[in-house]
């Protein structure tokens, strides 16, 4: 597979002398869908902004294609399209006017037939002459898309696309983004929910102040982040661990009450009924359950500390 | 080149023009005939004539200049502003067009623009007035200068501001007043002569003066001062927009 995309050193310092990127480094395969998770303020949108050539890098450049895109921005910007976060639009604009404009800035003649195919992939067909303050911010969505699409870009780059989104729209752009996949378009997107870089990315970088904390297939990391936890309070403290229950990942809390067990809960067996079974067995009383998922925040937190 | 680029840019600027057509059309014709009722036949039937130049005539110059100056600023200031202020200048600044031919594309349209409106002005003078223009290729040539250069500025001025305060601030407290003492209404003869030297430091003068006389022949100062004045802002303005493109000033961050 080969590299469409990559970063090498890339820091960013805005004016305010705030450090929004930190020597930043990626490479992303053609093809490929990569999800950018990271929590707000971690700098995704500027990580974007500069490969897309709406902010200037303080160190560091950014290849596309085997273009610098400063040096042959004509070239890079060519391949690329940006879905932005905002929903940034003009209010009298008409859709399919809107559409041939970005075509027409990315270099590209009208192409009717195209358009045309895009909006009605888009379920935009219909309201092609409305003006965009009619559309609803899904549907403004969906706009921003088209516009994004209508020069056939290679990269795709969507900037939180699902955020405040409802749950139809959100099934849509997956299946949107699944659809050009299989057209070999490469798919960068930032989001701040786990479960969305889970359904559709192949790979999934973790950012967060500024840092890219690690980048790596999906399969592996939500192994190490789909953690999940039981606590098990006890009716009377308890010293130790029985021995029996070594096999488990438990903790004891330090006042002895309650007993921590962390499991994968991706796993084919939790293997929850048998710690319980066992439990009974060592002849420790239960006095209530409870189970608690470690959030993106904590990951984000454990990540960061890790470091 | 991406001409595409420049043509859409061009054709949206033009398209948001033509949806205040009634606006944008009416605005100048009802305006120059007020001028023209009021100055012109009220208060003008009792000014003797300017240099052998009827004082009705005598205005159409400087009424053009007046719109030609205050619109070219606005309708370019605008043109560059409101994606800045909206968050479009995003898909701007992510598309494969240099600096230049985003230029092209906005100042290309705000001078139609102006054109447009100096010529209707001009049409519409001609039903008050007799109109006769002693010098047409200067008169075409000082009308189109003047309309780049100044949507030039009011390019900038539309990069520079960060708040529709400030875009309304230099045609506002700047423009009007150096137009309205710059010879519009009256030739700076009829000043005392310590206004005369100062009118001298009033660039828009020459613009003026160089337009009149491209009409009537008649001037405050000569033309050649007049084609030097345009130039010089012109070239100022071109210096400011290059170095603001290549610093990226208050477009990138
Ligand atoms: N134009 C700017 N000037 C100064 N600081 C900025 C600017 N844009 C973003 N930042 C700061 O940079 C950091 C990263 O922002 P951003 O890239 O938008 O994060 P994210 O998209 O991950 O939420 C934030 O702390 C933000 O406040
Ligand atoms: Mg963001």
């Amino acid at each position: 597979m080969s590299t469409i995309l990559s970063v090498e050193h890339l820091t960013k310092r805005y004016e305010s002398g705030h450090e929004a990127l930190t020597d930043v480094n990626l490479q992303i395969n053609e093809g490929e869908i990569l999800a950018l998770l990271g929590p707000n303020g971690a700098g995704k949108t500027t990580l974007i902004s500069i490969i897309c050539g709406i902010v200037n890098a303080t160190e560091g450049r950014v290849m596309v294609a085997g273009h610098d895109n400063v040096t042959a921005f004509r070239k890079t910007r060519s391949l690329i399209g940006l879905v932005p976060q905002e929903l940034t639009l003009g209010s009298f604009d008409r859709v399919s006017d809107t559409v041939n404009f970005s075509r027409g800035l990315f270099g590209k003649g009208r192409d009717d037939a195209w358009v045309e195919q895009l909006l009605t992939d888009l379920s935009l067909w219909d309201k092609r002459d409305s003006e965009i303050m009619t559309l609803s911010g899904g549907m403004k969505r969906r706009v921003l898309i088209a516009k994004a699409l209508a020069h056939k870009p290679r990269v795709l780059f969507l900037d939180e696309p699902t955020a405040g989104v409802d749950v139809e729209l959100r099934k849509d752009m997956w299946e949107i983004v699944s659809k050009l996949r299989e057209d070999g378009v490469t798919i960068i997107l930032t989001t701040h929910y786990i479960e969305e870089a889970e359904a559709i990315a192949d790979r999934v970088g973790v950012i967060s102040k500024g840092k890219l904390l690690l980048v790596e297939d999906k399969a592996t990391l939500m192994q190490k982040l789909g953690k999940k936890q039981l606590i098990i309070e006890l009716r009377s403290p308890a010293t130790a661990l029985p021995g029996q229950l070594n096999d488990y990942d438990l903790e004891l809390s330090p006042g002895g009450d309650s007993i921590t067990y962390t499991y994968d809960v991706r796993a084919e067996r939790t293997g929850i009924t048998r710690l319980l079974q066992e439990l009974q067995q060592a002849g420790l009383e239960l006095r209530d359950l409870q189970t608690r998922q470690s959030s993106l925040e904590e990951i984000f937190v454990n990540l960061v500390n890790d470091q | 080149m991406n001409w595409h680029a420049v043509k859409v840019i061009y054709v949206n600027e033009m398209m948001r023009t033509f949806r205040t057509l009634a606006q944008s059309i009416a605005s100048p014709v009802i305006s120059t005939s007020l001028y023209f009722v009021v100055f012109g036949s009220a208060i003008g039937s009792r000014i003797e004539s300017i240099d052998g130049v009827s004082y009705g005539a005598f205005l159409v110059p400087g009424l053009m200049m007046l719109s030609l100056l205050t619109q070219s600023i606005s309708n370019a200031s605008f043109g560059i502003y409101f994606p800045k202020f909206i968050g479009t200048i995003y898909e701007i600044l992510s598309a494969p067009i240099s600096h230049f031919e985003i230029l092209l594309g906005y100042v290309g349209a705000a001078a139609t623009k102006s054109l447009i409106i100096g010529t209707i002005i001009l049409i519409t003078a001609s039903f008050f007035v007799d109109i006769r223009i002693a010098h047409p290729i200067w008169m075409v040539s000082f009308f189109v200068l003047t309309c780049v250069t100044f949507s030039l500025l009011g390019f900038i001025i539309g990069i520079w501001a960060d708040n529709f305060e400030k875009l309304q601030l230099v045609p506002l407290l700047v423009i009007t007043p150096l137009v309205f003492l710059g010879g519009s209404f009256y030739s700076i003869d009829m000043l005392p002569p310590a206004w005369q030297t100062i009118s001298l430091f009033n660039p828009v003068l020459y613009l003026i003066s160089g337009f009149r006389w491209s009409f009537f022949e008649v001037s405050d100062v000569s033309v050649g001062w007049s084609l030097l004045a345009v130039a010089v802002f012109l070239f100022a303005c071109l210096a400011v927009v290059s170095w603001m493109f290549k610093t990226g000033y208050k477009m990138k961050s």
